[in-house]
């Protein structure tokens, strides 16, 4: 084939167009001179498109530390450029990689191949530079691949567990920055909440906050980004004025049915898709106030999903009152009929003359003691406490006040209790997807020493605490309470008043911890299962995603 | 019609002795259906549970009760719609016919599963009389391996003698060991087998009383504990510990009927719980403890 310059092009093009007008099918001379054509069209393309990207290199080597909001940009356009060149292209030649045919000049060859390679060695070099990349730079990362090194794949760690990682609390701060709604001024948007005294090391990539400086004093009034009625449940969380699973996704529930009988749908704008994005900076705000819990989190995955499966022509009216029907419906189903299921399946296993143990205060295992009580049952409850939070003091209230007889201990004391035991009835924050039980911290110590007795332990938990989560130590994922509810004063004398002024001295004031599955011989739940083995979460979740 | 029950029961258990006594219920509770003159089908359900009710006054094991049960869910869970009352017991007749075929063929299955776990020159261990490790060991003894068996006595009613004759017939070395010799024997012992009565939800089991005591000492001893039973014998029941489980399954029928106070009765099984048991070879396959409730929850979710 003879070489044809760009120059002889145009004629030969107007002779196959010729051809093609006659309607005679092109010799294969033809076919391979049009493609050869277009690969160099493509590559004049290419060339100027490299060129603008080169400059913008240039202006970008002599900046020393790029801020990171500044690399997306030129990275884009060199990603727009080939991932634009191949769409118009009928031959499909990879973007950066293009084989270089014969007829390109050698010079040219030579000076586009230095480019790229500075360009990926530039690329490779800044990507280095971050760690916890987010999805969009490892696309990036991905298109621009040199042929012969494998890119490792990047996980992605929640934010909540990364707090010792500067970057990750940069774009965290970044993306509450964003949540604001447009047009807003920067000072009304939601703040970051900062830590609060020396933290442990093993738990220095968790947050812990102190609850006299809530997230609220940071928050302007009126504040028009937050629904008031978020920011006082974000203040009853913070305080611990609303504590416990069941009373912070019920709450939680009603301030969304505020929100949604609040809520107007701007112009132009779906509701399906404008309240969810309405929904995030609140999820945002409650989650800096207090972590979200497990039951908290699948109450919003609910709602989202209740929320885009509105039609979207239906009318305004109809949508809310619809979705405030699901939420009535959820907490109905899940939380009031579960705990009655519950206990209809519990009583069974309270027997007369029954000692039952019971730690902290869990709103299903008080209820299924109170109904036992009014199905005539007798036993006795003990109740075991620990400090700070002493919530052992509001489950023993609640049992006295129906009459059932209570005796009250602390922790340490229950090895010495334990013989006179006949069954331990433990409440769950969560469960976890690999038979893990995640509540109270104190619990799993119960659960052991209970194991050493050889006293069976019963966990009551409602269907939508269990989580797909795995965990297997208390470590990885948890959460850190105020330190300074560990200073006690006794005898008017204050020992850790001032713990922060001694350099090696650390309290920790831990919130969960998780049992192991062998320590839990029964889990009592709803949905029709009744009683199932720890080790039959998983199955349960399976089934309920299929139904759903 | 009660009577008439108790009669056809009683008659499928002399005809063949070889026979569940589970499956004796469900056959008989499949003639109770096609004889069965109602004119509901609410009033069907009700008149079969009943006659399950019945039955286990005359064998108060768990297998007949759970066999009832599980023979009830089968048959009613094929779509009812029909107008007609006698397409819809006709339908149901199909399906108790279907059901009663399958667990024909589940001790065969059983046995099929289990006898590749016994390898030549196996010293084996087994408790009472039970007509499931009969047929895995007979399987076993046909594919000609070799294999010697101690048999416990299971006193107060000597089971473990008739286990012993039925081996001796098949020409294997059989040994009749005290149920107080258990720990003494269990140091030459290879592996550990056992049938079941009944199979809870945690994966544990129901059986003649000495189950639990040979469990835990094979635990002790780290010999596997093996446990053979057909699907139908998986029950409804969690029990937490001895005292949790039901007393109308601990004693025989003729004692819940007669004796009041139960203090001075001495129970007649003992539960094993799912720590203690290796792997349970049922006709739905090989299952950990753990499966077990896998598999119920998907027998009646």
């Amino acid at each position: 084939m003879a070489d044809s310059g760009v120059t002889e092009g145009p004629d030969k093009k107007e002779e196959i167009d010729r051809a093609k007008s006659e309607g005679k099918e092109l010799t294969k001379e033809e076919k391979q001179r049009l493609r050869k054509e277009k690969k160099q069209q493509k590559k004049n393309k290419e060339k100027k498109d490299d060129k603008a990207s080169q400059e913008s290199e240039k202006e970008k080597k002599p900046l020393s530390s790029p801020p990171p909001a500044s690399q997306p940009p030129p990275q884009s356009t060199t990603q727009k450029a080939p991932s634009a060149v191949p769409a118009p292209a009928p031959v499909s030649v990879p973007a950066s990689e293009a084989p270089v045919p014969a007829d390109k000049p050698a010079k040219s060859k030579a000076e586009l191949k230095a480019e790229r390679r500075a360009r990926q060695e530039a690329e490779r070099a800044s990507k280095q530079g971050k760690k916890g990349e987010t999805g969009q730079q490892a696309a990036t990362s991905k298109q621009k691949a040199p042929p012969n090194e494998l890119q490792p794949v990047v996980k992605r760690l929640p934010e909540h567990i990364q707090v010792d990682n500067p970057d990750v609390l940069k774009k965290l701060a970044k993306k509450l920055e964003r949540q604001q709604t447009p047009g807003q001024v920067a000072d009304k948007q939601i703040p970051l909440r900062m830590d609060y005294g020396y933290k442990v090391s093993l738990f220095s990539h968790l947050h812990q906050y102190s609850r006299k400086a809530p997230l609220t004093q940071q928050v302007s009034i009126p504040s028009t980004v937050i629904h008031p009625a978020v920011v006082r449940l974000g203040l009853q969380y913070s305080q611990g004025i609303v504590t416990g699973s069941n009373a912070r996704s019920v709450a939680l529930l009603h301030a969304f049915k505020q929100v949604i009988r609040d809520y107007t749908t701007p112009p132009n704008e779906e509701l399906s898709r404008d309240l969810v994005n309405k929904l995030k900076p609140y999820i945002s705000f409650l989650n800096q106030c207090r972590p979200l819990s497990a039951s908290m989190g699948n109450a919003i995955k609910y709602i989202k999903k209740e929320i885009s499966n509105i039609p979207s022509q239906c009318k305004e009216e109809e949508a809310k009152s619809k979705l405030l029907n699901c939420i009535e419906c959820y907490i109905n189903e899940k939380i009031i009929l579960a705990a009655k299921a519950i206990a209809k399946s519990a009583i069974e296993k309270i027997s007369d003359g029954d000692v039952i143990l019971i730690y902290g205060c869990s709103s299903l295992v008080n209820h299924i003691l109170c109904e036992a009580f009014e199905k005539s049952r007798k036993f006795r409850v003990i109740v075991v406490d620990s400090r700070p939070r002493l919530e052992g003091r509001e489950a023993l209230r609640r049992l006295v006040q129906k009459g059932i007889s209570c005796t009250y201990v602390l922790i340490s004391a229950v090895s010495y209790v334990l013989p006179e035991v006949s069954k331990v009835f433990l409440g769950a924050h969560a469960l976890l997807a690999n038979g893990y039980v995640m509540s109270r911290v104190g619990t799993s110590q119960i659960a052991l020493v209970a194991k050493a007795f050889n006293v069976p332990v019963l966990v009551c938990c409602e269907t939508y605490k269990f989580c797909e989560r795995v965990q297997t130590d208390s470590f990885v994922s948890n959460e850190l309470d105020d330190p300074d509810d560990l200073i006690v004063t006794r005898k008017g004398k204050t020992h850790l008043k001032d713990w922060q002024e001694v350099p090696s001295l650390g309290l920790l004031n831990l919130v969960y911890d998780v049992t192991p599955p062998d320590f839990v011989d029964l889990v009592i739940t709803d949905l029709g299962l009744g009683m199932i083995p720890c080790t039959s979460v998983p199955v349960v979740l399976r089934v309920k995603n299929v139904d759903q | 019609p009660e009577d008439e029950l108790v009669e056809y029961f009683r008659d499928q258990m002399r005809k063949d002795p070889d026979m569940a006594s589970a499956v004796a219920a469900i056959r008989t509770l499949l003639e109770f259906l096609k004889r069965d003159k109602g004119e509901t089908i609410l009033g069907l359900r009700e008149s079969l549970t009943s006659a399950t009710t019945c039955l286990t006054g005359v064998d108060s094991s768990v297998a007949v009760s759970s066999g009832g049960e599980l023979f009830l869910r089968f048959i009613s869970l094929t779509s009812l719609e029909h107008q007609d009352l006698s397409r819809c017991k006709k339908v149901m007749e199909e399906r108790g016919e279907l059901f009663l075929e399958k667990i024909s063929m589940s001790r065969a299955k059983v046995a099929k599963l289990c006898h590749t776990f016994i390898k030549d020159g196996a010293k084996i261990l087994t408790h009472s009389y039970s007509r499931v490790v009969l047929r895995v060991l007979e399987k076993a003894a046909g594919e000609k391996k070799r294999f010697s068996v101690y048999v416990t006595e299971s006193q107060p009613d000597a089971a473990g003698r008739q286990m012993a004759e039925a081996l001796r017939k098949l020409n294997v070395p059989v040994t009749v060991v005290l149920d107080a010799a258990v720990g003494y024997v269990l140091e030459k012992v290879d592996l550990v087998i056992v049938g079941a009565e009944g199979v809870v939800e945690s994966g544990g089991i129901i059986n003649k009383i000495g189950t639990y005591q040979l469990a835990l000492c094979s635990k002790a001893h780290n010999k596997p504990f093996y446990v053979v039973a057909e699907s139908f014998k998986f029950v409804r029941l969690y029990p937490l510990n001895q005292q949790d489980v039901p007393d109308k399954f601990k004693y025989k029928a003729d004692t819940l009927k007669t004796v009041e106070n139960f203090s001075e009765e001495h129970p007649v099984i003992d539960y094993t719980p799912p720590s203690l048991i290796t792997l349970l070879f049922t006709d739905l396959g090989v299952l950990t403890p753990s499966a077990v409730s896998d598999e119920l929850i998907k027998l009646y979710l």
